[in-house]
């Protein structure tokens, strides 16, 4: 399967990241190349396989259903691009 | 070169312990050491909260109440949140970044009384094994002006080849920690999947990062484990069991263990002084009273293009949370798509855009079956390799590290050809397993070269007295 410049818009547009004309170019040459080479997993014969699920078997782990952290709004808000009253500023999305 | 940047990390714990340095002294002399460096290895330098945190451990050493590694000067990759501290994960969009919490294994590593020199610089978000994708600029090996470390910890790997620091913390998702340690000739130990808490690392592909210790020795690298892994509640996929003493494990013998030679490691075509690196790992480690065995894990050359499908994919899912919104770079919009785009296009670098794009893809509607679901099937079937050759009674695996030695800046390789470089790391963590790198030869070229010796789940205390064979036998004179 390969990617065509209109496929590499979509994808980035899904992926949130702004593309150039340029760039768009450039990324679909590479994208192809690396699809070309996942390809040769197509030879490998998947038939009843089931699929990998965790690294090492293991049950998960219940913890105590407590709150055990919080109320640290200035640390949540310390790294925030913008900031007003203890909320995080963005631009508007209700007209 | 100050005498005190020449010891290994043992070396020192046991001259602080008895007081015959300080640990004052021991992180100046690093600190001078990074200073006059132009390696680019760090990120951040912490000079002052070092001399500050020295001279804490030297109280408690002179109080009889310091902890097993008191003193010790480390680096930690910029990938591991500091608190407080600048973590950038190699990226412009986390340049600012200043986490209000620690990472497990770096607060595992403070509670032994470690010393934080500094954040070294890595391949933006640990994707890359050159570490030139780093937005802090490329890290200089010390064994060549124009040569890469190896990534994605190439500034851990050449902070403790040029003796910057007595030891340093990896990541290692698809080779990470091994490839730059065989680049840089040190010793890279990437643990079983779930040894090392992954809470407070910044996350590339979850199912298969993994932290580990870059050092000049075995022991150190079997000390820093020690001091770095944890059960952790934080972390859901770390395991509970107890863990061993790693630096004891050094002295169990190596007699009557069976060591798997895989034949499909043999690339096509294979570089002379890479076949005959392999051969003497093999004859040192018969020597030492081994079983070397043929082995077959016939899966071998699917498992890179499955990791260029999973790794992708979780990264994009990962990477989804660099909106501009909460923290890190943002680029204003009119509106918040515009704002999500704008900010994720000036915030990433090429090879993170690229990995972000093929995760995207291979998850979206109507691919997610031919790619994704194959890929993880096809890790079932890698894993199973592993595990009928251990079922066999194999005990460990030696394999080379790397296809080559370290490669020149800049020499511009279209990205299979970049992956390549993982071709003998990436099954290790597709599967799990235990994996370290030991300096073990030179090339045509006289640069370092390693070998990787592979484990059974959770058996690192079995690699420990392998891997000391070859490091020792490496260092004799010919």
């Amino acid at each position: 399967m390969s990617v065509d410049i209109e496929t590499v818009r979509r994808v980035a547009h899904l992926a949130r990241i702004k593309v150039d004309d340029a760039e768009a170019a450039r990324l679909t040459g590479e994208l192809n190349e690396i699809l070309g080479f996942v390809e040769q997993l197509n030879e490998v014969s998947v038939e009843g396989v089931a699929p990998m699920t965790s690294a090492v078997e293991t049950a998960l782990r219940r913890r105590t259903d407590a709150v055990t952290d919080g109320n640290a709004p200035e640390n949540i808000l310390s790294n925030a691009p913008d900031k007003d009253d203890g909320f995080f500023l963005v631009p508007k999305v209700v007209e | 070169m100050s005498t005190l940047t020449q010891l290994t990390l043992a070396e020192a714990r046991d001259q602080l312990k008895a007081r015959e340095i300080t640990s004052q002294e021991l992180t100046e002399a690093h600190i001078a050491a990074i200073e006059a460096s132009d390696l680019n290895a760090f990120i951040t330098v912490t000079a002052d909260t070092a001399c500050q945190g020295a001279a804490q451990a030297d109280d408690a050493i002179a109080e009889g109440r310091a902890g097993p590694l008191a003193g010790i000067p480390i680096g930690v990759k910029d990938l591991f949140c500091t608190k407080g501290i600048r973590t950038t994960a190699g990226s412009r969009i986390l340049g600012t970044f200043v986490p209000p919490y620690e990472s497990t294994v770096t607060a595992n590593l403070w509670a032994a009384g470690a010393v934080l020199l500094g954040k070294l610089n890595l391949d933006e978000f640990a994707m890359g094994s050159s570490n030139e994708t780093s937005a802090f600029g490329p890290v200089t090996n010390p064994y060549g002006e124009g040569l890469v470390p190896g990534g994605s910890s190439g500034g851990s790997a050449a902070a403790v080849a040029a003796h910057l620091c007595i030891a340093a913390t990896g990541t290692d998702t698809g080779g990470s920690i091994r490839q730059p340690a065989a680049l840089t000739g040190t010793v890279g130990l990437k643990p079983t999947y779930g040894r090392c808490s992954r809470w407070g690392i910044v996350a590339f592909a979850s199912s298969l990062d993994q932290a580990g210790p870059i050092t000049r020795t075995v022991r150190d690298g079997a000390i820093m484990l020690t001091h770095m892994a944890s059960v952790d509640e934080k972390d859901s996929t770390s395991v509970d069991r107890p863990v061993p003493d790693y630096e004891g494990a050094l002295e169990n013998g190596v007699r009557g263990k069976r060591i798997g030679i895989p034949r499909e490691y043999r690339v096509d075509p294979m570089p002379p002084a890479l076949e005959a690196l392999w051969q003497k790992g093999e004859g040192w480690l018969r020597d030492a009273g081994a079983e070397i065995v043929p082995v077959s894990l016939p899966h071998t050359k699917y498992a890179l293009p499955a990791y260029y499908i999973v790794a992708p994919a979780e990264a994009s899912s990962n990477l989804a949370r660099y909106d501009g919104v909460r923290y890190g770079l943002r680029v204003g919009a009119d509106d918040m798509v515009g704002l999500y785009e704008a900010t994720r296009a000036a915030g990433f670098g090429d090879e993170v855009k690229r990995r972000i794009l093929i995760g995207t893809y291979v998850l979206s509607a109507g691919y997610y079956d031919a790619y994704y679901l194959r890929a993880q099937k096809v890790r079932t079937l890698i894993k199973r390799d592993f595990e009928s050759v251990f079922d066999a009674g194999v005990d460990a695996l030696l394999t080379p590290t790397t296809p080559g030695p370290a490669f020149a800046k800049g020499a511009n390789l279209d990205p299979v050809e970049m992956y390549l470089n993982d071709v003998f790391t990436v099954p290790v963590n597709m599967a799990g397993l235990p994996g370290i790198s030991v300096p073990a030869g030179r090339s045509d070229d006289d640069l370092p070269l390693g070998l990787q010796l592979i484990g059974r789940p959770f058996d690192e205390e079995g690699l420990m007295p392998l891997a000391r064979v070859l490091e020792e036998a490496a260092s004799q004179p010919v």
